[in-house]
């Protein structure tokens, strides 16, 4: 299968450019999640085409962050520009959130707490039917506030469910606030590895080490697998970095401009 | 109706190997067979509906059929949102079993009484209802409609020992049953209450008041055009459920006759309130809200 390198300044570009052309927020998101979705689309997901049954599946449980994957789907050639360019128009199949409308999605989400089991579902799904296919949830970390999200930890590790594969995108960041200040998840990797899978740390923006952790999972025996992507909210632009606005604002000419200069590139 | 429900899935699922069972810690004495004959078509969740639904969402996207089950309240308002965004949204086959109509759960309290299941269901245009009377409409209904396309939701009654006389197990889809046929009064019922609406019509009868009665398991698609053309022939319509008496068959019917512009009058018997401080068993209950056939007889006396 041929695999399409989607690089993490490309994206970049593109959430910078539709955020500020569809005049929208939700950005400091977009950008924790880069070089995880860059990883995923270009080195793990085993996705022939979007409507291959036999496909691994990806569940963007964090469905805020959608543009980063509207931008992924452009990258590997399965939205024309022109698509692209109706994100949060009126009548786009490209919202906010994801929608399984849109192929290439393959559950709607964005009310937080669903999206790990459907996931979970799936991989149940791929047992039963014998099929080598591997399920990838990622979800935020705030995210991990949903009582729901810790019934599917249980039941994913009851039933030993090694090709179920979570990622937490540990961007530090929640609606109203710093985590640690809202909600604290702290020892976030213990309680995972409490609850009985396989857990690992790392930098959520090393690509090689992404890439590393992910494919050395055992996905055929075993617990289920999650992998706490420490990130930063609204990587890679210096005004946006750790700034809880980001959650909502949409960029000035003067804010987008920068942000450009501050990825290396030119407006 | 519980037993009648695994006895169909059981035969259901010889015959088709898309069929999942999950429940979330519920149906002792229910499902043993199915778990002797199926160990690895069962899942028990334990006690997590949402986690169930949610699940059930991820197991039809790659095909299978997966039942949800639990007493009504926890399989349809504890998942609620995961049954909106879920199988709705999605339009999987997802069915969500629900036990326990109105006070069938009786001394067990207000969490275990199914009071507004069809009334939180029906607000939802994308998933099917059906409601069925006593045990033989159950093995006919689910037998029609296990594998239709997008979620059902199956509303069943605790008692298996129920049957409606003259009923016949008649089930179709958008359709609703006459029991019994008389020009006094038009009732419309659901569920296993409809075995004292057919006591009640019987007894009017007898005293030379005769009324027909209409059965509707199926909720939605409901038998709209149907309600409409039997309501014409009546001036008086009395709905009957063990079941608020908004949101469920009393608004489906009321609605009919005023978008009909039907000049009948509506009377909702059913349940008109969760009662605190108190308790009893199902029979304490019914008699409360006026939903045996004695009290029916009189409210239709009273009306008429």
């Amino acid at each position: 299968m041929k695999q399409t390198t989607i690089l993490p300044g490309q994206l970049r570009r593109h959430i910078l450019d539709q955020s500020k052309r569809a005049n929208v927020g939700h950005i400091g998101s977009a950008l924790s999640i880069v070089e995880i979705i860059s990883v995923l689309y270009s080195r793990i997901l085993r996705i022939p085409n979007p409507k291959d049954l036999t496909r691994d599946r990806f569940i963007l449980s964090k469905g805020h962050a959608a543009l980063t994957q509207y931008s992924a789907f452009y990258l590997m050639g399965w939205l024309s520009q022109e698509t692209l360019n109706t994100y949060c128009g009126n009548g786009t199949l490209l919202g906010v959130h994801p929608d399984n409308a849109l192929e290439g999605v393959d559950f709607s989400t964005g009310s937080l707490g669903h999206g790990l089991a459907y996931g979970a579902g799936s991989a149940l799904a791929a047992r039963l039917e014998n099929s080598p296919r591997n399920v990838y949830v990622l979800i935020s970390d705030a995210e991990c506030n949903e009582g729901s999200l810790w019934e599917t930890v249980m039941f994913a590790a009851h039933h030993q469910l090694s090709n179920l594969i979570a990622i937490v995108d540990e961007n530090k960041q929640q609606a109203l606030g710093r985590t640690k200040d809202i909600l604290s998840l702290h020892p976030l990797a213990d309680r995972w590895r409490a609850f009985g899978w396989d857990t690992v740390e790392a930098d959520g923006h090393d690509t090689v080490e992404l890439t590393r952790i992910i494919t050395a999972f055992d996905k055929s025996s075993g617990p289920p697998h999650v992998l706490i992507a420490h990130t930063t909210f609204g990587k890679g632009v210096s005004f946006m970095e750790g700034r809880l606005e980001w959650h909502y604002l949409p960029m000035s000419d003067d804010q987008h401009r920068q942000a450009l200069e501050d990825l290396g590139e030119g407006p | 109706m519980r037993k009648a429900f695994a006895r169909t899935l059981l035969g259901l699922a010889a015959k088709d190997d898309r069929i999942l069972l999950l429940t979330a810690d519920l149906g002792f004495m229910v499902w043993e067979a199915f778990v002797e004959k199926y160990p690895k078509r069962f899942f028990n969740v334990g006690v997590a509906e949402q986690n169930m639904i949610a699940l059930a969402t991820g197991l039809a996207e790659s095909g299978f059929f997966p039942f949800t089950y639990s007493i009504a309240t926890f399989a349809a308002l504890r998942p609620y949102e995961f049954i909106r965004n879920g199988p709705i949204h999605h339009h999987l086959p997802v069915r969500v079993v629900g036990v326990g109509q109105g006070h069938e759960y009786g001394n067990a309290g207000p969490t275990h009484h199914g009071l507004e299941d069809v009334g939180v269901m029906r607000v939802q245009p994308g998933i099917t209802i059906i409601a069925p009377a006593d045990a033989e409409q159950v093995c006919t209904a689910v037998n029609a409609t296990y594998d239709m396309p997008g979620p059902i939701y199956y509303r069943l009654g605790k008692n298996d020992s129920i049957a409606v006389p003259g009923l016949n197990g008649r089930f179709t889809l958008a359709r609703a049953e006459v029991l019994r046929e008389g020009d006094a009064l038009l009732w419309v019922t659901m569920g296993s209450v409809t075995v004292e609406v057919a006591k009640a019509a019987d007894l009017l009868a007898r005293n030379g008041i005769p009324s027909t009665v209409l059965v509707v398991a199926s909720l939605n698609p409901g038998p709209e055009a149907e309600l409409a053309d039997f309501a014409k022939r009546f001036p008086l319509v009395i709905t009957v459920e063990a079941h608020y008496t908004v949101g469920g068959l009393g608004s489906l019917v009321s609605e009919v006759v005023a978008e009909n512009g039907i000049g009948c009058r509506v009377i909702r018997r059913g349940i008109s309130s969760m009662l605190s401080g108190v308790s009893g068993d199902q029979n304490y209950y019914d008699s409360l809200f006026g939903l045996t056939a004695q009290s029916l007889v009189e409210l239709a006396n009273q009306e008429l």
